[in-house]
Order: structure tokens, then C-alpha cells, then sequence
């Protein structure tokens, strides 16, 4: 029933129009220059070829009913939103119109048939034009009216026809938009009108106190009229408030239960969309980055090394996503602020930029400061020299926070080399490892075995009060 | 080696994944059969009584904890090998309390893992770099005073200097073989403090335990 997927598929019913509204221009009819609300026909006409809309001025956005903030159809959502005001001030403003004139609520109903929903583009009321059978049985209506009217007037009570005329020009509307609404709204309206007869527990008891309910409001309704239509001039203002505050409170009584449950049920309905949204998302995103890594698996099939980094490298990302909320695709930190994340850092750069897989364990973690900014820059250069140097396959990264001090240890298991036997022209691991450790008052180790692999092994003192 | 290949079940819900490792196996273990969830896994044990089982840590109907401590009464002997694709520390955690004795990712290379199988059938326990951190920093976040300290058991509740440095090595990447050498003890020395440590990790009762697996994500 999701009102997201309803409107595309029509039942295959091709009078719909579904294009978009068009923009105004030199051809439209002169009444659209008005500003006011106008509709038009467009195309040709024959083929019941039609669009109803609104027209409206300057660039503002489109009166739309909205999806998300509503109870009933989304009319007061739509308002708000166009007028830039509370939603809550544009309902309470529409019951007071249905309530002191009742055409409040006819408008409700026109708007209803006439504003397309949000994203959509045709309107209740195309549909409805060509709806025979609901056309006629909306014109079923006159007839009713016409009764009540003649009453009306034979008893003298000229405040039942002023209530009459909106009350039917909404009942056949309602007519039309349940008749050629989607089926999911249907749905919905179904789902209202039985909540209505369904209150309280269920049972004999439920009925039975529905029964007295709907007897209470009634009589209520019942004397309130009374004392608004037949009240002794004598008694004047009185009467008139005590009448209007009796039909309020008959609503009351009569939908009060009935209005609760529709809210309640709209706001389930509306965490149950979103958490749908919410899910989807996350299937699009996931989907798509994965998907896009089989494909360039696919493609490098025949390098090894290269798919092993493709996915390596998506694994990471899915997991950083899953576990920690970083959106696949974003570049995620480059500045990291603790050590652990450091760590990961280095983890991520090495692997994709030397296609060597990087296994990293942490064990403890502490923000970062100067010192552990050029410990973490020492590991860097470490685990770089074991990528690039040692033709080992993996490097592993251990990093430990101790509350002394904070060590890094990388490790691999390739040629090795003999420490002693270094030129005085291979600086790199001297001057970017063991020159900057020792400038921080730390230590570097370099243990290395030719065949075996080498080690190295940073340390620097931990200053917890300058962290 | 020539000693007889080890009789193994591979319990995971992936197929893909069971072919895999079954074809990484190869000749060198003897798979008895595969199941995909917790029922079909127990009554497999019960009617194979394999010596390894390979476990997915995530399976329907309970998940890995719920195969062990199921068999744990009717086939006390059978051994669990955790293996997953989750670095959860509360998953790696709670399948190694309920009685697996040891734990491996799933991109642990079939050498390895044939290593591994072999161990755990011979009573030790085998621990990744990740487990070994894991227990480090479970073991390592431990202000004695917390709890009652009536509870606290300095047997169980922590590592000994000797087991922290060969978790230590075993989290930098070393096989126990380069551990021994670099400690100068034997290999059985390294199993055997591995196995002390695989003990507390199952025996201790210190509820921060449970609490750091479950507040940490290690990425």
C-alpha cells in the first residue's frame, strides 16, 4: 500500500494523462492571466485527451497535496507548506470553516478531486471525467438536494439549506474521488470508515457502547441545532453559543475515538514508509557499489593481484559503512582524530595504492597528538617500504595502546634484508623511520632476516596530560 | 604429515562458500558431509561425529553458538572451529565462551585453514590476529577494582607477562613457530599458553568481558 509505487499503473486506463503540467505560455487562455486557480484543456479534445491543474503565478512551487503531512488527503499539508505556515494553523483553520459555513468542507472535498499529489501529475477529477457511472452517481446527489432544500424551506429552518448545499457538493465529490482514487488510497479510505465502526474492544460490549455513543452525539447534534435555529430571540447570544458549543460537542463524541485512531494509524503508517525509504536506500547504495566491484572483478579476471584489492577494497568499504555509517563512496576521513582510526587510515591507503593486503589489529585507543601523529606517519612509511619492497603479499599492522606508551609494529614476510649492510644512500627507512621517531623521543626497532621478513617496531611515550 | 586425515563438517548457510572451502580442503581432510543451519548441523555431529567442525559464525536458527551448545552434552569430544566473515568482537566473543576453540576469518588462506583444522583436532586452540587483539584489549581495558572483588579470580581474570607476549606476537602476524623462536621457547610452550589463554577467555566470569565485546566494533 505504498503510496510511493500507486499512480504509475492505472490499470492500463490510457484516458489518465500523465504529463506534466505545461508551462504558461502565449496560447493559454486568458482567464489563466487572472492568477487565480484555472484549468484548462489541452490536446485534443476528441480523444478525452485532458489535463486538470492549477494554474498559479510567478515561480513559486506548485500547489501540491502533500505526501508526507496529512491526515486525511493532504490538502492542509499542501497549503502550509505554499503558504510558508504551521500545518497545524492551516487545519485548525479548515474545521473552523467546515464547521461555521460547511463549505469548508466542500472546498476540501474540490481540492481533493483537483490538486494532483506531490510528484504526480494527474489529478483525481481527469480521472473522474471519465468515470461515467461515477459522474451519474454523483449527480444522484440533486435530487437529495433538491428534498432538502424543499424541507428546508417547508419548516421554516433556513440554517438546514445553508448546511445542505456544501454537505452534498461534498458527498458527490467523495463520490468521484473514492470511485477513481488508486486502489492504494482506497484502501486507506476503506481502512478509515471501518476504524470508525470498530472502536473500543471488540464484542457485544463494543457495539453496544458504539450504539450509545452515536445516540449520545446524535441527541446532542439534535438539541444544538434546535437551540441555534429555533432559539427565543429572548435568549439571544446565549443560545446561539450554547447551541454551536453542543453540535462541537456531538463531533466529539460522535468522531472524537474515531479521529484518534486515524492518527494514531497515520503515524504508523508514516515511520512504516519511512523505515521502507530508509531500507531501500541502503539497498541502492549497498547494491551499487557492489555491484560495480564484481563488474571490474570481472574485468580484471586476469590479474590476480588486482581483483584480490578490488575486493579487499570493497570489503572495507561495506564493512566501514555497515558498522560505522560511512557512506560507501564518501572519502571518508583524512585528518583521523584517534589512533585506531589512524591506523585504519593507513590500512585503507596502503592497500589500494600498493595492491598488498594490509591486515591491521588494534588493541586500546587515545586521541591523537604531535607524537602520535609521527608515530602513525613513521608506521606509514614502514608499511610502505614491506609493499614496495619485501614482495610479501600481506603486512601486518599491530598497533597496542599501553598507558605508557604506544607502540606500532609492521611486519612482513618477504626477503628481508641484513640491517648492518644498508648504504648510507638507502636513507628512507633511516631518515623517515628512525630520524622522526627519534626526533619525538621515540624509538624505532628494525629487525629484519634476509628470507625471513622484517619487522619494525615504533614506539613513543604517551603524554596523557596533553592529550 | 601422514597421520590420518581429520574427519570434518562444514556448517554454513553460504553454498558457495561450503564448496569453496570443501575444494581448499581437498584431499588433505576428510569432509563427512555439510549443513546449513543450526538443526541439519546437529544432526549431522550426532550422526557423523566428525573430530572439527568448521562453523559460520551467522546461521539461521540461532547462529554458531546454538550448534555448540547443543552437542556440547551428547558429543562432549567434537571440536569447534569458528570461522566468519563478522569481526563483530560480541560474535568472535560469544562463539568462543559457548566452547569453540578457536576462531579464523573467512579469507584465511587454505593452507592456513588446513593448518588450523589440524590443530584444533589436536587440542589446541588457533587464534587470528584479530582474536588474539580481540582478548588483548578485553583482557587489557581491566581496572581490577570493577565489580565485587570477592569475584575476582587472578587465575582466570588475567593473562599471565608470558601469555600477553605471545598474544602480542600473534597479533603482529607470527606463526607460534616464529613465536617460540623469537621467545626461545618451545612450540608445545606457545600451544600450551595459547590454549591457558583460550581457557580464561571461556572460564572467566568477569562480566567487562562480555560488556567490552559487546560496546567495541573493531573495523
Amino acid at each position: 500500500m505504498s503510496p510511493g509505487r500507486a499512480g504509475r499503473d492505472h490499470g492500463g486506463i490510457t484516458r489518465i494523462n500523465d504529463l506534466d503540467p505545461p508551462a504558461p505560455e502565449a496560447g493559454a487562455p486568458p482567464w489563466s492571466a487572472a492568477g487565480g486557480p484555472s484549468w484548462w484543456w489541452h490536446g485534443p479534445s476528441r480523444q478525452r485527451h485532458s489535463h486538470w491543474g492549477w494554474r498559479h503565478r510567478g515561480g513559486r512551487r506548485p500547489l501540491r497535496r502533500s505526501r508526507e503531512d496529512r491526515l486525511v488527503a493532504g490538502v492542509a499539508g499542501g497549503l502550509a507548506r505554499r503558504l510558508g505556515v504551521d500545518v497545524t494553523v492551516v487545519r485548525v483553520g479548515l474545521v473552523l470553516l467546515a464547521l461555521f459555513s460547511g463549505f469548508g468542507a466542500a472546498g476540501y472535498v474540490l481540492a481533493w478531486l483537483l490538486l494532483p499529489v506531490e510528484g504526480e501529475p494527474g489529478t483525481i477529477a481527469g480521472r473522474a471525467l471519465g468515470d461515467r457511472r461515477g459522474l451519474a452517481l454523483a449527480l444522484a446527489a440533486v435530487p437529495f438536494l433538491v428534498v432538502l432544500a424543499v424541507v428546508a424551506s417547508a419548516s421554516g429552518v433556513g440554517y438546514v439549506a445553508t448546511f445542505a448545499w456544501p454537505m452534498v457538493l461534498a458527498g458527490a465529490g467523495l463520490i468521484l474521488v473514492y470511485r477513481n482514487e488508486e486502489e492504494g488510497e482506497r484502501a486507506r479510505l476503506r481502512l478509515a470508515v471501518t476504524s470508525f465502526t470498530e472502536i473500543g474492544s471488540p464484542g457485544r460490549r463494543s457495539r453496544r457502547s458504539l450504539v450509545a455513543r452515536v445516540a449520545l452525539g446524535l441527541v446532542l447534534l439534535a438539541v444544538g441545532a434546535g437551540l441555534l435555529s429555533v432559539g427565543h430571540p429572548s435568549r439571544g447570544a446565549l443560545g446561539l453559543l450554547g447551541g454551536a458549543l453542543l453540535i462541537l460537542g456531538s463531533f466529539v463524541v460522535l468522531f472524537g475515538p474515531w479521529w484518534l485512531r486515524l492518527a494514531r494509524d497515520l503515524v504508523t503508517e508514516r515511520n512504516a514508509r519511512i523505515r521502507a525509504e530508509e531500507r531501500a536506500d541502503m539497498a541502492a547504495q549497498v547494491h551499487d557499489s557492489v555491484l560495480q566491484t564484481l563488474a571490474l572483478i570481472q574485468r580484471n579476471a586476469a590479474a590476480p593481484q588486482k581483483v584480490a584489492q578490488l575486493a579487499r577494497a570493497q570489503e572495507r568499504e561495506l564493512r566501514s559503512w555497515l558498522f560505522d555509517g560511512v557512506a560507501p563512496g564518501s572519502p571518508g576521513a583524512t585528518e583521523p582524530a584517534t589512533l585506531a582510526a589512524g591506523v585504519a587510515l593507513i590500512e585503507r591507503d596502503v592497500e589500494a595504492a600498493h595492491g598488498v593486503a594490509v591486515d591491521a589489529v588494534t588493541v586500546g585507543d587515545c586521541p591523537l597528538d604531535d607524537d602520535l601523529r609521527a608515530l602513525l606517519a613513521a608506521a606509514r612509511e614502514a608499511a610502505v617500504n614491506a609493499a614496495k619492497w619485501s614482495g610479501a603479499a600481506t603486512v601486518s599492522l599491530y598497533a597496542e595502546v599501553e598507558p605508557g606508551a604506544v607502540s606500532v609494529f609492521v611486519r612482513d614476510r618477504g626477503a628481508g634484508f641484513d640491517p648492518s649492510a644498508v648504504g648510507p644512500d638507502r636513507r628512507g627507512l633511516a631518515e623517515s623511520v628512525v630520524g622522526r621517531m627519534t626526533r619525538h623521543g621515540g624509538t624505532a626497532v628494525v629487525r629484519s632476516v634476509p628470507g625471513r621478513g622484517t619487522e619494525v617496531e615504533v614506539t613513543v611515550a604517551r603524554h596523557p596530560a596533553r592529550s | 604429515m601422514s597421520a590420518p586425515a581429520v574427519r570434518v563438517v562444514l556448517v554454513d548457510d553460504h553454498h558457495l562458500f561450503r564448496a569453496g572451502v570443501r575444494s581448499e580442503l581437498g584431499g588433505h581432510v576428510e569432509v563427512l558431509g555439510e549443513a546449513s543451519d543450526v538443526g541439519g548441523a546437529v544432526a549431522l555431529i550426532d550422526g557423523t561425529a566428525p573430530e572439527v567442525v568448521l562453523l559460520d559464525v551467522h546461521l539461521p536458527g540461532g547462529g554458531g553458538r546454538a550448534v555448540i551448545e547443543a552437542v556440547k552434552q551428547s558429543r562432549p569430544e567434537v571440536r569447534f572451529l569458528a570461522l566468519s566473515v563478522s569481526d563483530a568482537p560480541e560474535d568472535v566473543i560469544s562463539v568462543i565462551r559457548a566452547g569453540a576453540r578457536g576462531y579464523v576469518t573467512k579469507t584465511i588462506s587454505g593452507a592456513e585453514l588446513i593448518d588450523a583444522v589440524r590443530r584444533v583436532a589436536a587440542g589446541d586452540a588457533v587464534f587470528s590476529p584479530r582474536l588474539a587483539g580481540f582478548v588483548l584489549d578485553a583482557f587489557a581495558t581491566m581496572p581490577a577494582v570493577a565489580g565485587p572483588p570477592a569475584r575476582f579470580d587472578p587465575e582466570l581474570d588475567q593473562l599471565s607477562p608470558r601469555e600477553r607476549e605471545v598474544l602480542r606476537h600473534i597479533a603482529r602476524g607470527y606463526t607460534y613457530k616464529e613465536i617460540a623462536r623469537d621467545l626461545s621457547i618451545s612450540t608445545k610452550t606457545v600451544e600450551s599458553h595459547v590454549s591457558a589463554v583460550l581457557r580464561k577467555l571461556q572460564l572467566s566470569t568477569r562480566h567487562q568481558l562480555t560488556r567490552w565485546a559487546t560496546e567495541r566494533r573493531l573495523i
